[in-house]
């Protein structure tokens, strides 16, 4: 029951600011919010496998991509069947319905994604599997470059707009992303990943299947990352593989080691920060991304642990000092 | 036929032979000592049982069904769980939430309950979180539940590591050097300890360590080991008698 | 037959530029297991030396255009290099290891001057900036503000990405991100050898490249130096106990990586002259790709990598589409990582049960 009120209350919120927030501070920053949203979906996904499991993936960009492209091109090409299928509904509601279809099916590919890339991480160290994760996301960018129906290289615009409220959705999934990671992380299978983090050998002697559960995490985290993307496409209605490049997943990873790997309240707070440093000095282009480069460096070299540290806000600590 | 059996192990690491035509067998209840001098292939035989290696010949049987094929967390699911040489903690946890890890295997939440935190998820880890605080009175670590693990002073964080292995519900406890730096007041405390658990637990527990005190004053039956070998088997009195260990130890005039 | 082997002799000379870069990969794997992200800016770096230099115009009329002042070029733009990459291993990868010193003074010196350029737009505000920045991380050390020890590798693994995005927008700022193009050091001949046809650059790229690596390699195992190197890169710890410097060893191994990085941003220049500061994104990868393909760690191996990579690639091109030639660097890689990991070679190490 408490959840439920919880949830529509939330739903209240989002969909007041939803109305209010474009008159209160611009569409440009308006634009901002939104965006910080969406890579607060990204950076909080890419913690679970970084900073939760501890396994290294620096492509997650690739997931982004399959899930804003598959998305945009399930809403491009199936968009009049499924009208006519929910013709009853009004507009709106049909525009709801490819929506969410469209965030569906995003999920469900770079899930699959998550799987083909999650296997190769069995066997791989560390290093290695930070390659191959790397090579990933630049395949699926090659791909996708060379697929003509979905634009290549001239970018993908004929992507339908289905909402004006891009706020709320946004930030509806972002609740539905923290919640559902800080539940996971706050459970038997929390304890799962962050066991082999630590100590994957003592993880294993302990009964955790350290196999399935690092797929788990690539799974999971993909999915939700392919949300992201489907909402990113969405919203800025056109596409283009240049948004994806290994630089977008070092910006991920950037996010979340600033605000502490392991850490959900981190990877949020370094998602906004990130994502303001990045537009608030556009204007300022080489000399944002120098002076980006050398804080990153800087924050590793003195506190690698981040802003927050590796367990953050949402310390589990506090439940085992209750249990006194 | 024991608990556990190794019939005709052997592991080779390249050209050394590690471990050689090994034979073992545990009886249910027992107290059981592997002993030998430094590289007698003790670790490797730790390793083979509990799923780390594969032996290249030979079988290994837990309760009748055999393991030496299996990967660690299936040999942990059937009843085996074990300590380590160099303490393996999970560092970025606390002591109590190290062993609430080890009651993974007993978990009916599904990743559905854990995501949406249903009554059936609620109730397991008010469960587990007692399960785990009930352990760690045992070995009076509870009053330090919220540390981190990391913490602890070495003493300590030998004994977690025993909590948390026995969190598995293991019928098997292998104890990898559990006397590893304990000064003698330490060393008759976990004496007692180890007992106390193996009563308590019903547990069959092979110990391989070198502090004799420990190994004569608490296994029922050692086996020595020397180059992958074994050179004796017997009881503790027969064992500090064998001219064959004397040897070993202490190498030939 | 014949276009065939044309396309060997470019594949190999291709595939030679890779093994340049991979070789400095591969030797900073092998003695730190770290994969250097900035490698491929050394790469890049190097060719603007060489840029600098070859136009410069007191160093065209010392030494005109011949074979010798080619030489000079590179040489020159090898040794600036070789500074680099010790710079880099000194302020970005060895605070990691052990607490240095004036790490902090070097990065906010950066910060300044980048700060200075920003605000000010002329060389005193650089270096006012500069030294604001030092003055300030020179006090910041003295309050106790030292390098925390990397005990993970994603740390050290993220610290080379920012070394690299920092070498590859601060060549933006300060060379410019336009596309420049490289003088011709040289004079380009058509030579005919046979019934082949082939240009004195590729040639060139070849024969230069193959004195690199018989150079690197009688350094590698006929020196005291290339010993301890490999020493360090077995076993990092034993090899301190046994005496050897190995900060000074790393930093040798970097400057080494880097100084043939630069011949290769050099070489390839003659081919292709167009330069620009993100020129060593694309053949950074395909030349780590080629490190992992021959064995990561192991030096022969990355000479083999880049070899088979640079003939897969041509090979592909000419066989089939030339927009997928990026990817077949990745699909080689994925190849490689899954069914064998330690490469053609194998490892050049021994790995630690």
């Amino acid at each position: 029951m408490r959840k439920a009120i919880f949830w529509i209350v939330a739903i209240l919120i989002l969909a007041g600011l939803q109305m209010q927030l474009a008159g209160w501070i611009g569409a440009y920053y308006y634009k901002i919010v939104v965006l910080a949203g969406i890579n607060i979906i990204l950076a909080v996904s890419l913690n679970l496998i970084n900073g939760v499991t501890g396994q290294f993936s620096i492509g997650h960009a690739g997931f982004y991509a399959i899930g804003a492209y598959t998305s945009a091109s399930f809403v491009h090409f199936g968009e009049s069947s499924i009208r006519g299928a929910v013709a009853f509904l009004p507009r709106f509601g049909q525009d709801t319905v490819l929506l969410l279809l469209g965030i569906l099916v995003a999920a469900t590919a770079a899930g699959i994604a998550g799987v083909a890339v999650g296997i190769p991480s069995l066997r791989l160290r560390g290093d290695y599997l930070a390659i191959v994760t790397l090579g990933f996301g630049e395949i699926t960018r090659v791909l996708i470059l060379n697929i003509d129906a979905i634009g290549g290289a001239r970018g993908f615009s004929d992507i339908p707009p289905l909402s004006n409220f891009f706020f709320f959705w946004v930030f509806l999934f972002v609740l539905v992303t923290v919640t559902t990671i800080h539940n996971l992380v706050n459970s038997s299978y929390g304890r799962a990943f962050i066991s082999i983090r630590d100590d994957e050998i003592a993880a294993e002697a302990m009964g955790v299947d350290t196999t399935r559960f690092k797929v788990l995490s690539f799974v999971i985290s993909s999915m939700f990352a392919g949300i992201g993307g489907s909402l990113f496409g969405h919203y800025t209605a056109y596409l283009n593989p240049n948004t994806f490049t290994f630089v977008t997943s070092f910006y991920l990873i950037i996010m979340i080691v600033v605000g502490g790997l392991g850490s959900i309240g981190g990877s949020i707070l370094g998602a906004v920060l990130v994502t303001v440093i990045l537009e608030a000095f556009r204007s300022l282009s080489e000399f944002r991304l120098v002076g980006f480069s050398i804080l990153l460096v800087l924050v590793m070299l003195y506190r690698p642990q981040g802003l927050m540290g590796s367990r953050g806000m949402f310390k589990f600590r506090r439940k085992a000092a209750v249990a006194k | 036929m024991g608990l556990l059996d190794i019939r005709d192990c052997t592991k080779k690491f390249g050209g050394l032979v590690a471990v050689r035509n090994l034979n073992m067998s545990l009886a249910p209840g027992s107290l059981y000592g592997l002993i030998g001098p430094n590289g007698a292939g003790k670790t490797t035989v730790f390793n083979l049982i509990t799923g780390v290696y594969t032996p290249d010949q030979g079988s290994i049987e837990l309760d009748g069904k055999a393991i030496h094929k299996k990967k660690p967390s299936s040999i942990a699911r059937l009843g085996m769980s074990r300590t380590f040489q160099n303490i393996r903690l999970f560092k970025s946890m606390t002591v109590l939430e190290n062993v609430k890890l080890a009651r993974h295997m007993k978990r009916k939440q599904s990743l559905f309950d854990a995501v949406t935190r249903t009554k059936l998820l609620k109730d397991e880890e008010r469960q587990i979180e007692h399960d785990a605080t009930e352990l760690l009175k045992i070995f009076h670590l509870d009053s330090r539940a919220g540390e981190l693990a990391s913490n602890l002073p070495y003493g300590a964080q030998r004994r977690l590591e025993i909590a948390r292995a026995l969190a598995t519900d293991p019928k098997v406890l292998l104890l990898d050097e559990p006397a590893a730096g304990m000064n003698p007041q330490e060393s008759i405390e976990l004496m007692g300890l180890i007992r106390t658990v193996r009563d308590r637990f019903q547990l069959t527990v092979l110990l391989v360590e070198h502090n004799m005190k420990v190994v004569m004053g608490i296994c029922e039956r050692i086996q020595v080991i020397d180059y992958g070998e074994t050179i004796a088997l017997g009881s503790p009195k027969e064992i500090q008698d064998d001219p064959r260990v004397i040897e070993a130890y202490l190498g030939g005039a | 037959m014949i276009t065939f082997l044309q396309q060997l002799i470019n594949g190999i000379s291709q595939g030679s530029a890779y093994a340049l870069i991979a070789l400095g990969y591969t030797m900073v794997y092998g003695v730190l297991r770290l994969i250097n992200f900035a490698h491929s800016d050394v790469y890049m770096f190097g060719a603007f030396m060489g840029y600098y230099i070859a136009n410069n115009r007191t160093f065209q009329e010392r030494m005109g255009t011949s074979l010798f002042s080619a030489m000079a070029v590179m040489l020159l733009a090898m040794v600036l290099s070789a500074g680099l990459g010790i710079t880099i291993e000194r302020f970005a990868y060895r605070p990691g290891r052990t607490k240095t010193r004036f790490t902090l003074a070097f990065w906010l010196g950066v910060l300044g001057a980048a700060f200075g350029d920003l605000l000010g737009h002329s060389l005193a505000a650089v270096i006012g900036g500069a030294l604001l920045g030092i003055a300030v991380g020179v006090v910041g050390e003295l309050a106790g503000f030292l390098p925390v020890q990397q005990d993970t590798r994603l740390g050290l693994l993220i610290i080379a990405i920012g070394v690299s995005l920092f070498l590859e927008n601060g060549g933006q700022l300060v060379f410019g991100a336009d596309p420049k193009f490289f003088p011709e050091i040289l004079p380009t001949k058509s030579l005919n050898i046979g019934p082949l046809n082939i240009d004195s650059p590729k040639l060139i790229v070849l024969g230069v490249s193959i004195v690199l690596m018989i150079l690197l390699n009688i350094v590698v195992n006929y020196t005291k130096t290339g010993k301890a190197m490999r020493a360090v890169s077995f076993n990092l710890d034993a090899a301190k106990l046994m005496g050897i410097n190995t900060d000074r060893i790393i930093a040798a191994t970097f400057a080494m990586g880097s100084a043939l990085a630069a011949a290769g941003g050099i070489l390839v220049s003659l081919l292709y002259p167009k330069i620009e500061p993100l020129m060593g994104v694309n053949p950074g990868l395909k030349a780590f790709v080629a490190a992992v393909l021959g064995g990561i760690g192991n030096i022969p191996g990355a000479m083999v990598g880049g070899l088979v990579l640079g003939f897969a690639e041509v090979m592909a091109v000419w066989l089939g589409s030339s927009t997928y030639r990026d990817a077949i660097a990745f699909i080689v890689l994925i190849l490689i990582l899954l069914f064998k990991p330690e490469g053609i070679m194998g490892k050049g190490m021994v790995e630690k049960v």
